[in-house]
């Protein structure tokens, strides 16, 4: 019995949990990924694209309860994402025709697309603020959970809950589904063969015809696909706060990175590491190690290796333990 | 008139000309190979062909229309192929794939043309689902070529297809090139490996510092003592 | 304001003192509308961010190092005057003091002893025995670490409750702060520099956000959340209380026709700006002869051509690192000098945007390169921050003053704060789109 409640409490407080953070930032890492790969630099601006398209699906999402739409125990975002993903898209290209176009144009050094990536940054973070402010929203409706605490425990006779809430099974399906649309997308269809050329080898693409500029485009408009899921998803699960977003950007650099920048495959690896170890390192163990210790020789602590507050720290410090060892990432990336 | 006609040829990438007064001439259907010293132009005069640096002078002329200013892209619709020395494939994607991004600008079926390449090099055909980055340097070389043989080129430009490469390897490429030859397409290489180069070649230009030395038959060439000389090492 | 300029400054030998000039006169518009002492203050904090600006220049405009955690830089700087000058806490370092340097000697022996097996072990062995080392490292670490930090943390908590500090004078902090900076950007270029130029900005993103997280929960550092008020004034620095009990200043102030009030206020912040003042043109003249000499020059070889240099036997990584830090170091000295003229630390207080994105904001328009040119964008971008928070919803009722009242028109006025995020994101894609050598170019 205490194996399973110990397994059940690691189940409810780690897995689980870390299965749909990891997803939220697989998708995250995967638009990070995608732009360094044909554009060539690292997109600071990627987080705030997300609270961007988050912020437009939730004014969609009220609209919609407003006219009284609703996917019963769904949640009504789930109708309002496509509608926010094409604000963001068009907003990314518009960036991309106004901003970034012109330093393509003059070849500008990476470093100088990262730091205008910066400005787009500021200007993306000031408009969230400035449309939906900078308070916390919670917009998720719907069945809250698909095996709540109570039931659990009262179908099982164990001790330890297990609640599985419903914004958790949406962001692990909506994410493979997203996922599985991508890889089919880049491995089977013309125009993603063509990105993943023109990410391989510019110049050959070039000579073989591949337009850059549509490349480009259908990027920017996958990345804000994926930005804004990501977004919606985290949002649905946690809640929505501007600055949140902005806070992501380091654990999706790092999953990019862990994974190989410019690496689809690299990115959901890292995205699930990133997770697990933020996870499994500032979660108390006590009572884990409790049902599994001879009696007796319980913990004393909590055994939390580090609090909530450094899990940013967590995934810092696997960045920069790649950085030092293996600067190309674990599946091979582009950039060293 | 020949099939491709680049004439008076001058020009570089900045302020200072490379190529001087540089003339090429490629029949259709034959080999004709540039070869010369280190340093004298060779790979700057076939791109000079391509369109990747400004000429100031001469021409290009490709079955009778003038290509002086269009673009390498719209040579490469014009019926151009090109195969670079180096980074010529795409590594992580595979064979077959690496051929099908040869033929993006083609909208009718390719797949008789694919069957052609993989009957030219026959390993492709086996390694098609490997990735092209995996293969062997010559292996490489036949998915260079074969991708750009998917656009139906009338002229194949290659630039130091036998570099770094064995000897066998290198024999067995030229076999293939001489085959593509005579299919109909005209060839177009630069080459490092001046003598078994000329031994295929209809036509030969020794350049030197971006001008041409001497220009004859690949034959003629081999023969002639000077030649032999100062550019085959006795 | 975009500030569109033909390649050479217009102006010539000019441009600069003009350009001086006007920001002078910004600020002595604002003593006039605004009163001495609100403009006194803009001006020393604008020169806290030129000190910054400088910092940064010297990564940037020198090397063309992004440095994306500023913020952590200037908060690890802050955190040199509450160690340094303030009161030690009765108890705190008898108490935890032994634990806590033992904690860090356990930390030091772990990352040595992971070193060491990472260059004298091969193979599986070294697979194995470095999680090992770091893991029981850790552990032992946290086991020293924890109750000596508790038995910090009960003592006084309601007031102190942290280590406390040296009781050494403020000035001293300064120089220390700039120390601590220089210790954590070792870290971070020993890592990151050598790989790609977007590492290190991430590298740098990630200390920023650490260290800020570090600074808001290690209660027993600096009180965390709880911040630490009254650090003690530098030298000259009088407090207003003594100057208005002080019967020959009220005297003077008298004389001059100010209250006593206002005029010991005033003084007080002349007297930041003085210190301030020597900082700065210290560093200026330091940087500029720093520049001149042939490390200078090697410096800008390295960054005007990378390859080049290396190729000559330069070894760049090795410059970079040593710019990288002090430029930092720089950093963290203007993070001491502003907890110094706020006389508090509050770590809650570091945002990324304000702390490090405004200071790119400054550099950029300035003018990447040019040390007087971060100077001035210091002192402009800081001002042009502090007036558009009136100017912001000034402009917003004047456009929504037609408006019908309603949600949107309220919606429109509150998020008018806002809108000084995006005016600064607009200006620095404006300048590094149409000028980007900025206000005062490189020469």
């Amino acid at each position: 019995m205490d194996i399973l409640n110990a397994l059940v409490a690691v189940l409810n407080y780690v897995v689980i949990p870390a299965s749909s953070y990891g997803a939220q930032l697989a998708l995250g890492a995967l638009g990070v990924t995608l732009i360094y790969g044909i554009l060539r630099f690292s997109n600071f601006a990627h987080g705030d694209t997300m609270a961007f398209g988050t912020a437009f699906t939730i004014l969609f999402t009220w609209a919609f309860q407003a006219m009284g739409l609703s996917l019963g125990p769904l949640p009504t975002a789930l109708i309002a994402l496509p509608f926010g993903i094409a604000v963001t898209a068009g907003l990314v290209l518009l960036t991309d025709r106004m901003v970034y176009s012109y330093y393509r144009r003059v070849r500008a050094a990476p470093v100088i697309l990262v730091m205008v990536s910066v400005g787009v940054m500021f200007v993306m973070n000031g408009l969230t603020r400035f449309i939906i402010g900078v308070d916390e929203i919670q917009f998720a409706d719907g069945a809250r959970f698909v095996i709540s605490a109570r039931e659990f425990r009262a179908a099982t006779g164990l001790a330890e809950p297990l609640s599985l809430r419903s914004s958790q099974v949406i962001t692990l399906v909506a994410a493979a589904l997203v996922v599985w649309a991508l890889f089919w997308f880049l491995n089977r269809t013309r125009t993603g063969k063509s990105m993943r050329a023109f990410s391989d080898n510019e110049d050959l693409a070039l000579l073989s015809g591949i337009n850059p500029n549509r490349v480009v485009a259908v990027t920017w408009v996958i990345a804000a696909a994926l930005a804004t899921t990501a977004g919606v998803l985290y949002g649905l699960d946690k809640s929505f706060k501007a600055f949140n977003y902005f806070q992501l950007l380091l654990p999706i650099f790092a999953s990019a990175i862990v994974g190989g920048l410019g690496n689809p495959l690299g990115a959901i690896a890292g995205g699930f590491i990133i997770a697990f170890s933020e996870v499994g390192v500032t979660y108390a163990w006590k009572k884990v190690l409790g049902y599994l210790a001879p009696a007796g020789l319980e913990p004393e602590g909590l055994m939390q290796l580090l609090s909530t507050e450094y899990k940013f720290a967590v995934s810092f410090a696997i960045l920069i333990i790649v950085l030092l060892f293996k600067p190309t990432g674990l599946f091979k990336g582009k950039a060293v | 008139m020949s099939f491709l006609l680049a004439e008076n040829m001058t020009g570089g990438y900045g302020a200072t000309d490379i190529l001087h007064d540089c003339t090429l001439r490629v029949e259709k259907g034959q080999i004709a190979v540039i070869v010369g010293p280190n340093g004298a132009g060779k790979s700057t005069a076939m791109k000079a062909v391509f369109g990747m640096l400004n000429l100031r002078e001469g021409h290009v002329v490709l079955g009778g229309e003038d290509i002086t200013r269009l673009s390498p892209q719209d040579r490469v619709a014009k019926g151009m192929g090109f195969v670079p020395q180096v980074n010529n494939v795409f590594p992580t994607m595979s064979v077959q794939e690496n051929l099908e991004m040869g033929a993006f600008l083609r909208d009718d079926d390719f797949s008789d043309t694919m069957e052609q390449v993989f009957d030219l090099f026959p390993i492709l055909k086996d390694k098609r689902h490997q990735n092209a980055g995996e293969l062997s340097g010559g292996q490489r070389q036949q998915v260079a070529v074969g991708r750009a043989l998917m656009t139906q080129p009338r002229l194949l430009m290659l630039d130091e297809p036998t570099a770094g490469v064995s000897p066998i390897v290198m024999d067995e490429l030229f076999d293939r090139i001489i085959e593509v030859a005579r299919t109909g397409i005209s060839i177009l290489m630069v080459e490092q490996n001046a003598r078994q180069a000329l031994e295929i070649a209809d036509m030969g230009y020794v350049l030197v510092q971006g001008a041409n030395k001497y220009t004859d038959t690949g034959a003629a060439l081999l023969a002639d003592p000077e030649v032999r000389r100062t550019f085959l090492g006795g | 304001m975009s500030i569109r300029q033909p390649d050479a400054a217009s102006g010539g030998r000019f441009r600069t003192p003009l350009l001086f000039a006007a920001m002078a006169a910004l600020i002595g518009l604002e003593a006039l509308t605004g009163g001495w002492n609100t403009a006194l203050g803009i001006l020393n904090m604008g020169l806290i961010s030129a000190i910054l600006a400088l910092g940064v220049n010297i990564q940037w405009g020198y090397a063309g190092l992004f440095n994306v955690g500023i913020v952590g830089f200037v908060a690890l700087g802050g955190l040199a005057p509450v160690l340094v000058s303030m009161p030690p806490t009765p108890g705190a370092f008898a108490g935890g003091g032994p634990g806590l340097l033992l904690a860090i000697g356990i930390a030091t022996a772990t990352v040595l002893a992971a070193i060491w097996a990472n260059t004298r072990l091969a193979g599986t062995a070294r697979l194995l025995a470095i999680p090992l080392i770091l893991i029981l490292g850790f552990f032992l670490y946290r086991a020293v670490f924890d109750p000596a930090v508790a038995v910090i943390e009960a003592i006084n908590p309601s007031a102190q409750g942290n280590l406390g500090g040296l009781g050494l004078p403020v000035l001293l902090a300064w120089p220390v702060g700039a120390l601590f900076a220089a210790g954590a950007a070792w870290v971070i270029g020993k890592t990151a520099l050598g790989l790609r130029s977007d590492y290190l900005a991430i590298a740098t993103l990630g200390i920023g956000e650490i260290i800020v997280a570090a600074l808001k929960n290690e209660e027993w550092l600096a009180r965390g959340v709880l911040n630490v008020n009254g650090i003690p004034r530098p030298w000259p620095v009088p407090y207003e209380i003594d100057l208005q009990g002080d019967p020959a200043f009220v005297e003077r102030m008298a004389s001059l026709g100010t209250d006593p009030v206002t005029g010991s206020t005033v003084l007080v912040k002349l007297l930041y700006t003085g210190l301030f003042v020597v900082v700065l043109l210290a560093l200026i003249w330091a940087s500029q002869m720093a520049l001149k000499s042939p490390w200078g020059r090697m410096m800008r070889a390295i960054r005007d051509n990378e390859t080049a240099a290396a190729a000559m036997g330069k070894n760049v990584t090795r410059r970079h690192l040593q710019i990288f830090i002090l430029g930092s170091a720089v950093c963290g000295l203007a993070g001491a000098m502003m907890i110094t003229l706020d006389g508090q630390m509050t770590p809650g207080s570091y945002n990324p945007l304000r702390y490090t994105f405004l200071i790119w904001v400054m550099v950029i328009v300035g003018g990447s390169g040019n040390n007087w040119g971060s100077v001035l964008g210091g002192l402009l971008i800081w001002y042009l921050w502090v007036k558009a928070e009136a100017w912001g919803p000034a402009l917003m009722t004047l456009v929504t003053a037609n408006m019908e009242a309603g949600a949107l028109k309220s919606h429109l006025l509150d998020s008018a704060a806002h809108m000084r995020l995006l005016t600064m994101g607009v200006i620095l894609l404006l300048v590094l789109r149409f000028s980007p050598r900025g206000l005062l170019p490189e020469k």
